[in-house]
């Protein structure tokens, strides 16, 4: 018994895994995470799940990206080798703001994939890891600590109860995709 | 999903405050007109005119083009708000009977348009002679700009008026005849406003400056006329909740109304931006006349205009939590609603006034008063055509979806 990491109930409908969460939170039961192949609407708010910060990350590498781009233009056309174009000053900024425009969304779209796949340890070679296989395909899997929740037959019926087609004792966290 | 008990046959009651302040509005907006004329500067009160009635015909054709773009994307987000742009659309025809009556008089009396239609333009004998208007004679003569007017108008105007019949049908008859009758027409409307409101715009605003031409300007036209009117549905919806209707308009309506205004803002950035750049890059004479009226003797409003209209929304609606936000929503939608005046006095004042000229365009009694009389009559004729019938369409085949509408 004491070797059971996590609790994994797999439930095959998304109004059914709604349910059992609710049962759960009602209970006082930790739940670690919950897995679905598809977006439920409601599901943060209802795990009180963090916003993500993304967004912030957007603002800063949109930001590098554009003052790069203003950077260089400076370097190269008034710097290193100023030319008189329609008699426009050296700096002509509306001339750039297209070139500026790109860059910034060039740097914002790398950095976010990189920042993506920091984030879910993904990266190219790396077997993906998952709790439960069918998580990606056609169940929705709610996913408890079994060591923090030590009422294990109580979370048992609780979840059955919801309506769980199965009920998995992992003594391992995570199962490989190779 | 719980279950909601929604009034869906309640209406909206059009008496009372607002009522009385509309009308107060057009009262204002007479005594602006008549002060105009009595004052000698019959120019400048036209020039108004056309700027309010243009603005009222843009922001109600443009809800119809809301409803047509509605039913093609068979978007069910929209299902429940839209008696809204349906009340606007039903106003349409009596926007463009008013704009039609001011294009009218001011082309007969020579007080708009008299850049290209005046005595002599194109007669290659007489002192007034005009190479360039006289190149243009073929397209920018008074019967085909006039036959153009009213046949662009009256195809939005039946349109704007039949879509939202359909749907009134819809209420009393139920089936899907009505929406399959709307999905069709707005398919065929969609592209035959697409290819005629640029050259609308053409007509109606750009021809005022006849000499100087853009091909942006179309389109740059249609981003302020659809932006603006996309604002005004964010402003009656919000109004209209906090009075206590249409408590099913949850904040995911206003998210998706936000967005719109945030992204069609950005739109109208990019095409006023497209327009002044190549304009500035490739710097020939005859196209930058056009700025330079505006740099000489409007810079403030051009600056005004980049603000209201681009810094506003894009700084204030880029988050989240804002676009959800009644207040903040509403607050943006009127600095929008603002900013496009700015932005139709723009394209307008600095065409018809010569610089430096003693009958030059100013900001007065005039400019606030006859704005103040088409907000009221804009009010009136929205909020009476809204009231009389319900406030939701309740055999819409997405009312459902849209009363559950959560993102």
């Amino acid at each position: 018994m004491s070797n059971i990491k996590y609790i994994i109930g797999s439930f095959g409908d998304p109004d059914e895994l709604m349910h059992g969460i609710d049962k759960l939170q009602e209970n006082n039961i930790s739940i670690y995470d919950v897995y679905t192949p598809m977006p439920i609407h409601g599901i943060e708010a209802k795990l009180g799940v963090k916003r993500s910060r993304l967004d912030v990350a957007a603002f800063f590498f949109g930001i590098t990206g554009t003052i790069t781009m203003l950077t260089g233009v400076y370097l190269a056309t008034v710097v290193d080798w100023p030319l008189n174009i329609g008699g426009k000053t050296h700096f002509a900024l509306p001339d750039f703001i297209p070139i500026t425009f790109e860059l910034t969304i060039l740097f914002c779209a790398f950095g976010l994939v990189g920042s993506y796949y920091a984030s879910t340890h993904l990266f190219p070679g790396r077997a993906p890891r998952v709790m439960d296989l069918r998580a990606t395909n056609d169940r929705f899997v709610i996913a408890v600590d079994a060591k923090e929740n030590a009422d294990h037959a109580k979370i048992d019926e609780l979840l059955k109860g919801a309506g769980a087609l199965e009920v998995k004792y992992n003594e391992r966290k995570y199962i490989s995709y190779e | 999903m719980g279950t909601h008990h929604y009034n869906l046959a309640e209406q909206f009651e059009f008496t009372g405050k607002v009522r009385n302040l509309s009308i107060i509005g057009i009262v204002i907006g007479l005594a602006a007109i008549g002060y105009g004329f009595a004052s000698g500067a019959s120019e400048r009160t036209f020039a108004n005119l056309l700027l309010m009635a243009y603005y009222f015909a843009c922001v109600c054709m443009s809800a119809a083009f809301f409803l047509a773009v509605q039913f093609v994307a068979q978007a069910g987000w929209s299902a429940s708000i839209l008696r809204v742009p349906q009340a606007m659309a039903r106003t349409l025809p009596f926007a463009v009977i008013i704009l039609l009556l001011v294009i009218g008089l001011g082309l007969y009396s020579h007080n708009l348009y008299h850049h290209w239609h005046a005595e002599g333009l194109i007669d290659p004998n007489s002192p007034n002679y005009d190479n360039l208007i006289a190149g243009k004679s073929v397209f920018l003569n008074v019967p085909f700009f006039m036959t153009r007017q009213v046949v662009f108008l009256g195809i939005y105007s039946i349109f704007a008026y039949s879509v939202a019949k359909w749907s009134y049908n819809e209420d009393l008859n139920g089936g899907l005849e009505s929406y399959r009758k709307s999905f069709k027409n707005s398919c065929i409307f969609l592209v035959i406003y697409g290819f005629t409101t640029p050259i609308f715009a053409f007509d109606t605003i750009m021809s005022l400056e006849a000499h100087w031409f853009s091909t942006m300007f179309g389109w740059y036209n249609f981003a302020a006329m659809w932006v603006s009117s996309l604002a005004a549905i964010a402003v009656i919806l919000i109004l209209l909740r906090k009075a206590g209707y249409m408590s099913w308009v949850n904040n995911s309506h206003l998210h998706n109304l936000g967005q719109l205004i945030f992204g069609f803002s950005i739109f109208w950035t990019y095409v006023w931006f497209a327009q002044f750049l190549l304009i500035y890059y490739a710097n020939m004479s005859e196209e930058t006349v056009y700025f330079y009226k505006r740099f000489e003797s409007y810079e403030f409003w051009f600056y005004l205009n980049l603000a209201m209209n681009f810094l506003a929304p894009l700084l204030l609606l880029m988050d989240r939590d804002n676009k959800r936000s009644e207040k903040m929503l509403l607050f943006v939608s009127i600095v929008v609603l603002c900013g496009h005046w700015v932005d139709y006095y723009q394209m307008i004042m600095p065409g018809i006034f010569e610089h430096g000229t003693k009958d030059g365009s100013g900001f007065g009694i005039i400019e606030v008063g006859v704005a103040l009389g088409f907000l009221g009559l804009f009010t009136f004729t929205v909020l009476n055509a809204l009231s009389k019938k319900a406030l939701a369409p309740k055999n819409h085949p997405f009312l459902q979806e849209s009363l559950h509408h959560h993102l």
